[in-house]
């Protein structure tokens, strides 16, 4: 790859951008309130975002908004209202931030949130589900659920899904897709145009192929960028400008910096003005802990701690990171089947995510796995501390299990997650000299 | 892909109980308690030492005729009161209880099942399929039933998906399914579906003669053994309580509500039984899934999908346009003239707790009296709830 960009403005770009295009669409979605424009909720297993395009519908991310709140540490505004309306602490904290949020009548840290036209989500989650009918009960709009079935189990010897399994999936997809599509067309009073809807899926599909090369320049080391840190940045970027211009610009852009810094074996701790030496690469299980996010990335970073992947940036972006891309010569069939596949996969990496993060220890070359349990999410947190068990096995890595939340910051000791996690680098790190003394002391071989 | 199969189904016939009969209604229903309550799981080992399959379908609802057909015992995993030694290793905190127990089952051998099968009612649940695999030989799945049932096609979807359902318990019993074997098993299932329509009539009409810990046993009792065997045990107890001899009491009707999943401890019921007549509830909904008879003429597969698209109750873990759960509760409500609802949730049960905000809001709108709780399954004090329980019930009647 050339590159043309000169280093200073090449390196940070990605989250300089990612940074200003976040605010523009953030200062979109409070002209559209100022405006009334019509506005479909949707969530980021499974957005559809590009048939809603296709109808001009603004889109609104209520789990984005919900994290801005715990980033911009004002959650526990958000957080305390909906408990006086009644939601129990245990429940996610994503669903009763948004749910204070439309009672304040749209009012966020970054703007004002337009009231919901529609609601679309998939089953991808089952708190989608609850949270769609909070919208429902609260504003009477459609609520449209596309039910995409997952994989149904992983046994040890099981079958996997057949082709005649999974073109019957698509094709249930696919129906509900013709009638989300009626749908609209009766809420927005536009007719479906298949040639935009074409148009979309072609941008979605530069945008994924330059996320993967992005995720691919990760395994360079030392590692291009941080994947709880700058993939967060990242997974925002390719959720709400997904399927359009500016968002496809982005990650190409971003590939050009990526593969800059990979050449130059620049890692993303210098970024942060970290000099640690040798990083330890880590994979993230979870979703982080926002109420203290730059600081929980710091417990990390401060001793050489990179992650180099992590199981968010696949279930969150929208089925970018699989290898697949929409077939323009039958959009509609192809995005069912891409739906399909990206929400089943989105699953996988929650469900069934052990067989994943075997393959990603071997395929970035990490040192250690971190599972960040919350209390919010049951869907991604149910199933880590046996996956722990199995990862410990089959790999010889080490494992960090810390529970904390991402948005409620009672249930975050910041103390208590540093006595864990300074405790795990000082296992890295005996590891690394132990290993490094037995290779000194290891004869050296001789050539046959 | 699973176990060997067996080489011959047991006979439906198998008796998998020791009823006492002789002994009247008050020991047979004592029995019945024993037999729900015991985590070793009696019958279903009766059953396995015959020569039979077992799956394990955790709740909410599975179309058992299905498995009844393939000549498998359909075991309803629930969870139970059990010390957990096992399985809270496998979880994390901020998790429901039945979950871990039912996993500690199977972990330590308490309950043997030839093929498990979980659902996406919540998404720990949706969860436990790769735990289970991860843990268990057999195989392990979910069944995904539709969360949109409004689609048109979400029928034919699933017509197709339990018929894939049905080659897995194929797999595991050895016996090929014929649509003949699957309308006798719906027969079966709609004597046990009118029986238990009778046994929620007689708590609706008359319910100082059974109150609701009793009633539950008996429901109960269908996620443990065939429906012949359950079939006749109603047969022979549902007019014996209709014919006890109890007075009605000065009592408020209440209607139960949230009792889909994680169940109760019969002991809370029976407090609550101390003050209110319990007229309805959705205590093991699953069981009670579909409202009427289904047809058997016709694609037998595809009637049992329809029947549970079309014609089936509603709990917090279905989307249905056509039944917002508080409009729902009302309708029960209204349905079994309660005057009163006590609106519970496991601890830590997400569809359960989001759901009591709808249902009180809607209870206030409606100025229906409720009362709101937590519960646990291993919970083995009551006195607090009774106490609080005791004051809503006085401040009703002496409002």
């Amino acid at each position: 790859m050339t590159i043309k960009t000169s280093p200073d403005e090449l390196i940070g770009r990605g989250a300089r951008d990612g940074g200003l295009l976040f605010r523009d669409w953030f200062d979109s979605l409070t002209r559209a309130a100022q405006n009334d424009e019509q506005a479909a909720y949707v969530f980021v297993m499974g957005s559809l975002h590009e048939i809603l395009l296709t109808f001009d519908l603004h889109t609104v991310f209520p789990e984005i908004n919900s994290l801005q709140t715990a980033v911009r540490r004002v959650s526990d505004e958000y957080l305390s209202l909906a408990e006086d309306q009644g939601f129990s602490p245990d429940v996610c904290g994503y669903v009763k931030a948004d749910y204070a949020l439309q009672l304040r009548g749209g009012e966020h840290p970054m703007g004002t949130i337009p009231k919901p036209s529609i609601a679309v989500l998939t089953n991808a989650c089952n708190t989608y589900l609850k949270w769609g009918e909070i919208w429902e009960r609260m504003y009477g709009i459609p609520m449209v659920t596309v039910d995409v079935p997952g994989t149904r189990g992983m046994s040890r010897g099981g079958r996997g899904p057949t082709r005649e399994d999974m073109e019957r999936d698509r094709r249930y997809v696919e129906h509900q897709l013709r009638e989300l599509i009626g749908q609209l067309e009766t809420l927005t009073g536009k007719t479906f145009d298949i040639d935009r809807l074409r148009e979309v899926l072609d941008l979605t599909n530069r945008m994924g192929r330059a996320w993967r090369e992005v995720l691919k320049l990760n395994r360079s080391s030392p590692a291009v960028f941080d994947a709880m840190m700058e993939g967060t940045i990242f997974l925002g970027v390719a959720n709400a400008l997904r399927g359009t211009e500016a968002g496809a610009k982005y990650f190409e852009d971003l590939v050009e910096e990526m593969a800059y810094k990979s050449l130059h074996g620049i890692s993303p701790l210098l970024d942060h003005g970290v000099d640690y030496g040798k990083e330890h690469r880590l994979i993230f299980v979870g979703v982080p802990c926002y109420p203290i996010f730059r600081r929980f990335y710091q417990l990390f970073s401060e001793w050489g701690g990179v992650f180099v992947s992590s199981t968010y940036l696949w279930f969150a972006s929208g089925g970018l990171n699989l290898d697949y891309e929409y077939d323009l010569s039958r959009p509609l069939e192809s995005l069912a089947e891409g739906v399909l596949l990206g929400v089943q996969r989105a699953g996988d990496s929650m469900l069934f995510h052990d067989r994943y993060l075997i393959e990603a220890i071997d395929e970035f070359g990490a040192d250690g796995v971190v599972y960040h349990p919350i209390k919010s999410c049951r869907t991604v947190s149910t199933g880590l501390a046996d996956s722990r068990r199995v990862v410990l096995a089959e790999r010889d890595v080490l494992c960090l299990y810390i529970e904390s939340d991402m948005m409620d910051k009672r249930v975050v000791s910041e103390a208590q997650l540093k006595n864990r996690i300074d405790a795990f680098f000082e296992g890295l790190d005996s590891r690394r000299i132990r290993k490094a003394r037995a290779d000194e002391a290891a004869p050296a071989s001789s050539p046959a | 892909m699973t176990q060997a199969p067996k080489v011959r189904p047991p006979d439906p016939a198998l008796r998998l109980l020791d009823v006492p009969w002789d002994a009247g209604v008050d020991a047979v229903l004592a029995y019945c308690r024993e037999v729900v309550e015991d985590p070793d799981f009696p019958t279903v080992k009766r059953w396995r030492e015959a020569g039979g399959s077992v799956l394990g379908h955790f709740q909410v609802y599975f179309p058992e005729e299905l498995a009844r057909a393939a000549g498998v015992l359909p075991v309803k995993v629930r969870g139970a009161q059990v010390e957990r030694e096992q399985a809270d290793s496998r979880f994390g905190s901020y998790l429901c209880s039945i979950l871990r127990s039912s996993l500690e089952l199977a972990l330590t051998g308490r309950l043997e099942v030839d093929l498990f099968v979980t659902h996406p009612i919540c998404d720990a649940a949706r969860n436990l399929a790769g735990i289970w695999a991860r843990n268990r030989p057999e195989p392990a799945q979910i069944l995904y039933l539709p969360q949109n049932p409004n689609s048109t096609f979400s029928g034919a979807w699933l017509t197709e998906e339990y018929r894939r359902v049905l080659g897995e318990l194929e797999a595991i019993s050895g016996k090929k399914t014929t649509d003949d074997d699957i309308r006798a098993a719906i027969g079966v299932f709609n004597v046990n579906r009118q029986l238990l329509r009778r046994l929620y009539d007689i708590k609706r009409r008359t319910p100082w003669l059974l109150p609701v810990h009793e009633a539950y046993v008996l429901l109960a009792l269908a996620g443990l053994v065939t429906r012949e065997e359950h079939n006749e045990l109603l047969a022979w107890i549902l007019p014996r309580i209709e014919g006890r001899e109890a007075r009605k009491q000065d009592k408020i009707r209440v209607v139960f509500e949230g009792g889909f999943c994680e169940q109760p401890p019969i002991d809370l019921l029976r407090a609550i039984a101390e003050f209110c007549y319990v007229v309805d509830d959705d205590l093991l909904i699953g069981l009670r899934w579909i409202l009427s008879d289904v047809p058997t003429a016709g694609d037998p597969v595809h009637n049992l999908a329809m029947a549970y698209l079309d014609d089936s109750s509603y709990s917090p873990v279905q989307h249905d346009l056509r039944k917002p759960k508080e409009r729902m509760l009302l309708e029960r409500i209204r349905g079994a003239e309660a005057g009163a609802a006590i609106v519970a949730a496991a601890k830590m049960c997400e569809p359960g707790l989001d759901e009591q905000v709808a249902y009180a809001q809607a209870l206030d709108e409606e100025d229906i009296p409720y009362f709101v709780t937590e519960f646990e399954e291993r919970m083995t004090s009551f006195d607090h709830l009774q106490i609080q329980l005791e004051t809503f019930v006085e401040n009703l009647l002496f409002a």
